[in-house]
């Protein structure tokens, strides 16, 4: 990526893009990854509650996933789920299952 | 009104995914938990953060991870800083030159910021009844500089400048009652609280938006990487804080004390210390005076919140 | 036009600091932060007068500190606010941290410095090594010599800072006691006047906005920093260009024309004395008596010291046969006083040798008479005409040896 000059940035340290964080993905440094048993899941939301990244997935009052292009893998979510719902398998594991 | 999760969990974080806070940070939870509730009250946010971990985690140039405006001037002086925008607020609503949104003024510092090196600052907001809410994200340390002692750190208490040697164990002295300085103060609301208990939580952070004049919530924000524990236990440990009151959870309205979340049964302190790796010398024989004086000062100091609050 | 304008001021007499407090009440800020120090409290305490009294709109924040003062100065500018505060010697050192976050967000703040020296020891008289001090800050510094320039300077610093290409704070300076506690005469422009000149701040960006939300003050890394950096130094050159064109802009509603650096009996001036600030007063009396006996004395007042005018100083003495550089401030270690040694490096860039000699004067608060400058004169007629310059280079003006 090409860095801007400084005449082409703004005048005074000032983001404009709010949330652009998001562009920088922290799920490169997990190394055991959250997986959810969809199907024992009873959308308490102590996981979404309790991550860190808010980086677990919601529509409509219901859990749906992970974003992995951020969770980081802390495994709070796992430790904290009320029905032990969430598994942390290793990251290196899951990429490898993935490829088959 | 109380605060649903179903609820709250479809709204969009104010604070994104990306920022660069640790494996298991408390801070990030804390700030979504204030955060959406502040939101869920349908009113807007200004924040602002001293440096610290938060402030540089969320705010690598030319990121952000803030989707509300935020302002870092420096360590010590976040309050004056937000303090005088909230002061800009009033001042354009008078002139006409805004609208009177109800915009909400909040802070998230860590423990040195606070309890240290801006406690002159939050204490002349305090004082001129300035609007902001003060939320000290309280991880007992100087974490974002490698884990230093702060006016927070609990007694005996491994960190970076209160080392564990052969003759000194730890830190040697107890932490600041902040509550009760700010308190003693004539702030109108200060409260303890901890992200487990976020109904507890997020019940005081809506009662401190809506008052009139400077309120302070003191969060419990148990650090994996300064205290020593498991990245997953990050809630864990806010619980076991609250359990063994080491971190009561109380309020303190117009000078008037409640405890808002009694523990079902008081657990020893050693509990506590045991889960820490930043105790763990404690558990040696040598050492025990100190983690039986901790404990001395923990009931007391229960005693004493029990008694103020009646 | 311009003498329809002139004679509508009013002639008033004013302390140096109440100079300060008109040109305030008639800009009418958004926000004033500020906290009382010896010789700056006058300010203080007939500002808040005034918004007692409801003659401003302005928010006041009587901060706890001085470098409360400049936090808030620095919230409220994000803010979208025109802020303003005013302090003196040790309430400048106690800003100093803040200083660098106000021009690294470019704020364009606008405060009084009553120059007052630092401690130890204690001492709360007048000299400049309180605005020398903080002279690579990224605050523009401009000095008045007299009670007039106290206001007018305060009234064009608005100008100066909120020009979209400077975008930086400014420092208003002027003598503690010496000017802020004495009666002047001062043309007060009518308030309308004044207030169309300033015009309303309009700030790039505003942290108030919160249906745009933007992060201000983020962190850089040594990949943005720089850049961040390399805009300020652009930014504080571009009042070099700017200061002398709101000066004129500012002569056709006052009369009063103002520009980086001001000559007094320069032009075929054979000696010259080179000043800042109220020092120039006794200087130019100096330069009257030495030429009634036949020396070609002449005086060279820096107005803006930053950004440092090196073009028009060189422009200005080049053809100088000996010149004395005053300067009152006590920054040590150096070869020489601040405004010496950039002098000198101004000339040496453009590959002239001149006769400097350097004095330190008046320090906390130490009198210099036009007697003390027509000896130097003297001393510089000699330098002129054999030379030669006897050694030290650097001397300590009317110290006991």
């Amino acid at each position: 990526m090409r860095l801007k000059s400084w005449k082409e940035l703004e005048t005074g340290v000032v983001i404009l893009e709010p949330g652009n964080s998001v562009l920088y993905r922290t799920g490169t440094w997990r190394t055991f990854r959250p997986v959810i048993d969809m199907e024992k899941c009873t959308h308490c939301m102590f996981c979404w509650l309790y991550c860190p990244d808010g980086s677990i997935l919601v529509k409509d009052s219901k859990v749906i996933g992970i974003d992995y292009e951020h969770c980081k893998g802390c495994g709070i979510c796992a430790y904290e789920c009320p029905k032990k719902v969430i598994t942390m398998i290793e990251e290196v594991k899951a990429r490898t299952e993935e490829a088959k | 009104m109380p605060i649903k999760l179903k609820e709250i969990c479809n709204q969009e974080d104010k604070i994104a995914s990306g920022h660069r806070a640790c494996h298991g940070c408390p801070e990030t939870i804390i700030v979504r938990q204030v955060l959406h509730t502040i939101t869920a009250m349908g009113k807007p946010v200004i924040a602002a953060c001293p440096t610290g971990c938060l402030e540089v985690c969320t705010s690598p140039y030319p990121q952000t991870a803030w989707r509300v405006p935020w302002i870092h001037n420096a360590f010590e002086n976040a309050s004056s800083t937000l303090a005088a925008a909230w002061s800009t607020y009033k001042h354009f609503v008078k002139l006409g030159k805004m609208e009177d949104r109800d915009i909400k003024f909040v802070i998230f510092g860590g423990d040195g910021a606070t309890y240290d090196i801006g406690l002159q600052f939050i204490s002349g907001v305090i004082e001129r009844g300035q609007h902001i809410l003060y939320v000290c994200l309280n991880n007992e340390a100087y974490m974002n500089t490698g884990i230093q002692r702060s006016g927070a750190t609990p007694l005996g208490a491994w960190t970076t400048t209160t080392p564990v040697g052969k003759v000194l164990p730890g830190k040697t002295e107890h932490r600041k009652d902040i509550v009760g300085m700010f308190v003693a103060n004539g702030i109108p609301y200060a409260a303890q609280a901890a992200p487990h208990a976020w109904r507890d939580l997020m019940t005081k952070v809506q009662k401190a938006v809506s008052i009139e004049g400077p309120s302070y919530i003191d969060v419990i924000a148990p650090c994996p990487r300064g205290w020593r524990f498991p990245m997953d236990q990050t809630i864990y440990m806010s619980r076991l804080a609250v359990d063994t009151c080491m971190w009561p959870l109380y309020e303190v309205e117009n000078g008037k004390y409640r405890i808002t979340t009694r523990p079902l049964e008081k657990k020893p302190v050693i509990e506590y210390l045991k889960a820490q790796g930043r105790f763990g010398h404690l558990l040696l024989p040598e050492n025990k005076h100190i983690a039986d004086e901790l404990q001395r000062k923990v009931d007391q100091d229960w005693e004493e919140l029990q008694r103020r609050a009646k | 036009m311009t003498e329809v304008m002139v004679r509508k001021a009013e002639v008033k007499a004013l302390e140096g600091d109440k100079a300060v407090t008109e040109a305030m009440r008639q800009i009418n800020p958004d926000i004033v932060a500020a906290y009382p120090v010896t010789p700056q409290t006058e300010i203080v305490m007939e500002f808040s007068q005034f918004v007692a009294e409801g003659l401003v709109d302005t928010e006041f924040i009587p901060v706890e500190s001085e470098f409360a003062a400049m936090s808030s100065c620095v919230g409220a500018s994000c803010a979208g606010a025109r802020a303003m505060s005013a302090t003196c010697g040790p309430g400048l050192e106690l800003m100093w941290e803040n200083l660098w976050v106000a021009s690294g967000l470019r704020c364009p703040i606008v405060m009084a410095v009553v120059n007052r020296s630092h401690a130890a020891p204690l001492n709360i008289l007048t000299d400049q090594t309180d605005m020398m001090g903080s002279r690579d800050t990224g605050w523009v510094q401009i000095y008045a010599e007299n009670h007039q320039e106290v206001y007018d300077n305060f009234i064009q610093a608005v100008r100066i800072a909120e020009h979209p290409d400077i975008l930086l704070p400014i420092m208003s300076g002027h003598a503690g006691f010496v000017l802020g506690h004495t009666l002047g005469r001062v043309e007060v422009l009518p308030d309308e006047v004044v207030r169309n000149f300033v015009g309303e701040y309009k700030p790039l960006y505003s942290l108030l906005d919160i249906d745009h939300p933007k992060t201000f003050g983020a962190y850089d890394h040594w990949d943005y920093f720089f850049e961040h950096r390399r805009q300020v130094f652009e930014a504080i050159n571009n009042a070099l260009r700017v200061i002398p064109e709101i000066g004129q802009e500012y002569g056709k509603i006052s009369g009063r024309y103002y520009g980086l650096v001001e000559p007094y009996r320069l032009d075929d001036a054979d000696v010259v004395i080179m000043i800042i600030g109220s020092g120039a007063g006794a200087c130019r009396e100096a330069v009257d008596e030495m030429r009634e006996k036949g020396t070609k004395a002449g005086m060279l007042k820096v107005r803006c010291f930053r950004p440092f005018p090196a073009e028009e100083v060189v422009k200005a003495l080049k053809d100088k046969k000996a010149v004395a550089v005053m300067d009152r401030c006590a920054c040590f270690g150096a070869e020489g006083s601040p405004l010496f040694t950039e002098t000198c490096a101004a000339f040496f860039n453009r590959g002239l040798r001149m006769k400097l000699i350097d004095y330190f004067y008046g320090l906390g608060g130490r009198d210099t008479v036009p007697s003390e400058f027509c000896d130097i004169f003297r001393e510089l007629s000699q330098i002129a005409e054999t030379g030669e310059i006897k050694p030290p280079l650097v001397r300590y003006l009317a110290v006991r040896e």
